[in-house]
């Protein structure tokens, strides 16, 4: 048996019971790291996950991996670094193995204007003690050899900035150590429940209807992603969201030589090779909303001829296997987390295409609001009355964004 | 969905046009002005299903279309 087997805590499924402290609505990244740690920071353990399909169906399974904390504004330097230190430790912690593997992020600039952006995001990174250091030409050759510096004739590089604790992790890997750890201590995971309505005592929202039945819960959180807009207009909560389909894709296996996440924002995609070998790359959202998970050809090609003016290499690499993810896409770039106006009903969304390294910072910031009932500093400035304040975060460091 | 049929210029690549967002129909029912304000700036119906939205047509003719389109299969079901 490999080691990958071992170093796994089983997942002890259970039967819902009628009701919770806490139910939690979907079944990915960030609705089983708030159940985690609820149970392992605040002894809260009589916590319900209602899943629609599998475990890590959703976007959690989709993404392209990237942790990072290289972001523009501070508020969410700060949030991703956080989440970035619980990533750091999370092996040891868990005992479960996440492929956690530090490799550093390349951001390269093709004009003088994206090399304007990347001199800002290495002082405000610095400045916040995130390393982030600027590179020229000719370090990002070093650090990236099989780099076409004249990006094809039309996409010459000018610079990068290189975010030095960037890191992959196995992505299901990470949903279930979190699903291993809750389950251990208590929490029920439920698989293939989907919620179908919200039950209201009034204006609070005070449990879920599901197809087998309803489920009475003190806090019902949604951790949704995709279908956001409609579990939150069971609450009637209308959110500053719309959904866009994002594509990505891997080559065959290489042999392993790219050693850094390569990324360009004029470009609009990335590109990290996996354990196996494989090139996994991504780019930005498609421009019109839409509930699809079909891979478009016309997405590839793109991404195919964007990527390949800067790593020619890729020219001789066969696209082996495409997926499409549904991104909740905020009105500012920015993640929502918290209360959403109607007692008893929280809210994690907008995690766009940013959602995967936030799993454990998300997590562990909504069981402490969910614990103590007040919303901890580190998010309390990416709350949906944020809009209505008039103080929208649009962060430009987005992954897919412009 | 690869392409639009434009009305002047015929079916042309996706690439040429530019999603110039939805017709919202929940905002018009709020009675509370700065509420219904608050609605038109920040909110979206985010529909899983049918819907009609605009788009421009950037390298074509420059003319923008009423477009119904269904976003739980990305098809379109018709253009004015």
């Amino acid at each position: 048996m490999s080691s990958q087997v071992e170093t796994l805590q089983p997942i002890v499924w259970h039967e819902p019971r009628s009701s919770y402290d806490v139910v939690i609505i979907g079944g990915g990244g960030h609705g089983l790291a708030t159940a985690y740690y609820l149970a392992t920071r605040h002894g809260i353990t009589n916590v319900a996950v209602l899943e629609a399909d599998y475990i890590a169906s959703g976007n959690t399974g989709r993404n392209t991996t990237i942790i990072r904390a290289n972001y523009a504004i501070p508020e969410a330097i700060r949030f991703y670094r956080r989440s970035q230190v619980l990533y750091e430790g999370l092996e040891a912690e868990t005992g479960a193995e996440i492929h956690y593997r530090k490799k550093g992020h390349v951001w390269i600039a093709h004009s003088e204007m994206g090399m304007r952006t990347e001199r800002g995001r290495v002082l405000m990174n610095q400045a916040l003690g995130v390393e982030t250091e600027l590179l020229t030409p000719e370090d990002v050759k070093r650090l990236v050899p099989q780099i076409d510096l004249t990006g094809g004739g039309r996409y010459p590089v000018f610079g990068a900035s290189h975010h030095v604790p960037a890191a992959t992790a196995r992505h299901d890997r990470v949903a279930w150590a979190f699903a291993s750890g809750a389950t251990s201590r208590g929490v029920h995971v439920v698989q293939h429940r989907a919620v179908t309505g919200l039950l209201r005592d009034g204006e609070r929202v005070v449990g879920v209807e599901t197809g087998a039945g309803l489920i009475r819960a003190g806090v019902v959180l949604s951790a949704v992603g995709g279908w956001v807009s409609q579990v939150a207009g069971m609450a009637g909560v209308r959110l500053p969201v719309r959904t866009h389909p994002l594509h990505a894709f891997v080559t065959n296996d290489f042999e392993q030589g790219l050693e850094k996440i390569v990324a360009s924002t004029e470009l609009a995609c990335y590109v990290s090779q996996t354990e196996r070998g494989q090139m996994l790359i991504g780019a930005e959202f498609d421009s019109q909303p839409s509930f699809t998970r079909i891979s478009s050809f016309d997405a590839l090609r793109s991404y195919a001829y964007k990527i390949t003016s800067l790593l020619p290499f890729l020219r001789n690499m066969r696209i082996l296997r495409t997926w499409a993810g549904l991104c909740d896409i905020s009105a500012d770039f920015s993640p929502i987390m918290g209360d959403t106006g109607v007692d008893g009903f929280l809210i994690t969304t907008g995690w766009g295409t940013w959602g995967f390294k936030a799993i454990p910072a998300g997590g562990e910031a909504l069981a402490k609001r969910i614990a103590t009932g007040r919303v901890p500093e580190l998010i309390a400035s990416f709350g949906l009355d944020r809009f209505r304040q008039d103080l929208a975060m649009a962060d430009q460091a987005s992954a897919g964004t412009r | 969905m690869h392409e639009l049929e434009c009305p002047r210029c015929g079916r042309r690549p996706l690439d040429e046009f530019v999603f110039g967002g939805e017709r919202r129909t929940a905002s018009s029912g709020i009675a509370d002005p700065d509420a219904r304000d608050f609605d038109e700036v920040w909110i979206f119906d985010n529909p899983d299903g049918p819907t009609t939205e605009r788009w421009f047509h950037a390298a074509g003719c420059r003319r923008w279309l009423t477009v119904r389109r269904d976003t739980s299969t990305d098809t379109v079901l018709g253009i004015a």
